[in-house]
Formats: C-alpha cells, sequence, structure tokens
C-alpha cells in the first residue's frame, strides 16, 4: 500500500495479464483475418464461379489469412490457459466484452471500416450487455 | 451488387455463426473446468487437453464457427458481424430458460435486452465499408 492507496496484488496482476492476452491476440486474429477476407473477395461470387474447390482455394492460398489464423490459435490456447485458473464467469464476461470494443477501435484504425456512431453504440451496448449476461 | 442490404442465405449464415460459437464455448468450458489445473511448466498437459472428448466436440462446433465466420467477413465488415457473434449468448440464455427451465436473474434479462437492442441497431445500417475503387490498371491480370 503506497499513501494510502490499496496496490493490486500479484494475483490481480495474473489475472489482467490472462485476460489481456486473450484479448489482444483474438483482436489481432480477427483483424488480420476479415483483412485477408476483404482482400480475397465474396466467397459466395467465387463459389458461384469457381465451385467450393476455388473457394477454398482462395482462403488457403492467403498468407495474411494464416497469419490471422495464427493469432487466433494463440488467443485460443489462451483462452483454455485462462479458463483452466480462473473462473469462467470472470473470463467470459471480461475477455467478450473487451474484445468487442477492441475490435470495433482496431476495424476503425486498420480495416478503415466505417464505424460511425451507429456501430459505435452498437458495440457499447453489446459489449454491456455480454458483459452483464454472462457474468 | 449492393452491400446495404444481405440476402436471407446471408441472414443464415449470420444466425450460424451466432449459435456455434457460444455452443462451442459452452462445450469446451465443460472439458476444462473438469481437468486439474495445468501449469505453464508443463504446455503438452494443454496439448492433450484438446483431445479429450467434450473439447473434442467444443473444437467441432467452433470449426462450424470458423467456416460460417470467414463466409461472413467475405461480404460484411467486420464491426458488423461481431453483434451477431455475440446474440448467440441471447439463444443460449433462452434455450437455458425454456428448454433446461434455468433462472435468469434480472442483471442477465438486461444483458439480453441491450445486446438485442445493440445487434437491431447495427442491423439495419449497412453492412460492408465501399471504399472508392483503385484507378483502374489497363492491363488486368489473368
Amino acid at each position: 500500500m503506497i499513501a494510502g492507496i490499496p496496490m493490486p496484488d500479484a494475483n490481480h496482476w495474473a489475472e489482467a495479464a490472462m485476460i489481456a492476452t486473450v484479448v489482444l491476440s483474438s483482436t489481432a486474429g480477427e483483424v488480420l483475418t476479415a483483412a485477408a477476407m476483404k482482400s480475397i473477395g465474396d466467397l459466395d461470387d467465387i463459389r458461384a464461379v469457381s465451385g467450393l474447390k476455388g473457394a477454398i482455394k482462395a482462403v488457403v492460398t492467403c498468407p495474411l489469412f494464416f497469419l490471422g489464423v495464427g493469432f487466433l490459435a494463440f488467443a485460443f490456447f489462451a483462452l483454455l490457459f485462462a479458463l483452466n485458473h480462473l473462473p469462467l464467469s470472470l473470463v467470459a464476461p471480461a475477455s467478450a466484452s473487451l474484445t468487442l470494443v477492441t475490435n470495433a477501435i482496431a476495424g476503425k484504425i486498420f480495416l478503415k471500416e466505417n464505424v460511425d456512431r451507429r456501430r459505435w453504440v452498437s458495440a457499447m451496448l453489446v459489449a454491456m450487455g455480454v458483459y452483464l449476461l454472462t457474468q | 451488387m449492393s452491400h446495404s442490404r444481405l440476402k436471407p442465405g446471408q441472414y443464415a449464415i449470420l444466425g450460424l455463426v451466432s449459435i456455434s460459437a457460444p455452443l462451442g464455448d459452452t462445450l469446451l468450458d465443460r472439458g476444462m473446468s473438469h481437468m486439474p489445473p495445468i501449469s505453464l511448466a508443463h504446455p503438452s498437459a494443454l496439448l492433450a487437453a484438446v483431445f479429450t472428448p467434450w473439447v473434442v466436440a467444443g473444437i467441432a462446433l467452433l470449426i462450424g464457427f470458423f467456416a460460417s465466420y470467414l463466409t461472413a467477413l467475405s461480404w460484411a465488415d467486420l464491426t458488423y458481424v461481431l453483434p451477431a457473434t455475440a446474440f448467440g449468448n441471447v439463444i443460449v440464455a433462452l434455450l437455458s430458460k425454456f428448454w433446461l427451465h434455468e433462472e435468469i436473474s434480472p442483471s442477465r434479462w438486461a444483458g439480453i435486452a441491450l445486446i438485442t437492442v445493440g445487434v437491431g441497431f447495427v442491423a439495419q445500417g449497412p453492412s460492408r465499408t465501399e471504399h472508392p475503387a483503385p484507378p483502374s490498371s489497363p492491363e488486368e491480370a489473368g
């Protein structure tokens, strides 16, 4: 404790680090995957022209897709690790609601998506709703 | 092709995105919570967990989620698709209420209302950001 201010103990830092790892790696994976799918184009159109094989080939030959999958795989193992150490009632609301907000920020910055007032309000409402629902 | 309104098949894909992720996560939680604590010093135990039945079933559902999620991202923005993924939590909560007859607290009802309003809000807007087309090249590959 410094000057009467209680300091978070090591357990709280460890909990925060586990949840932050899930949130940041998941956000990186989703943004990279979304960028890959945008660069590939509409899969329904590709399937109409080249069939299912053509659509699968378009996805699996995109390097950005594998980078995104790498981050999502890391996020998956980070989630398994967090679930093994922390209660679901903490991990689920914290990671799910924070990921929605970080993705809205990352979508605007990196994907140049038009995150207008409607989408910000929606992201905040859904993030609060997920927090309430999953706690 | 207009991207502001989705076709019925595309709404079905978003529905699949919504339901498969929370069900998969629930199965993963059931599998992992029945295992002894795993230490970072023994990462192989984490790999072994992947082959337990509940985790395998959860992974199968999450693969289905991922396929439909990628399809959705190919014709809609990330910030449009993500609220749809959260709507799955509402479906699972309602199933637990009306199928499993579990009690839903007032705060969870508030969460259901907020997610429903949030998803309805974003669904009324355009599904994709249209960027100005780059200057066309006289020689197109292929």
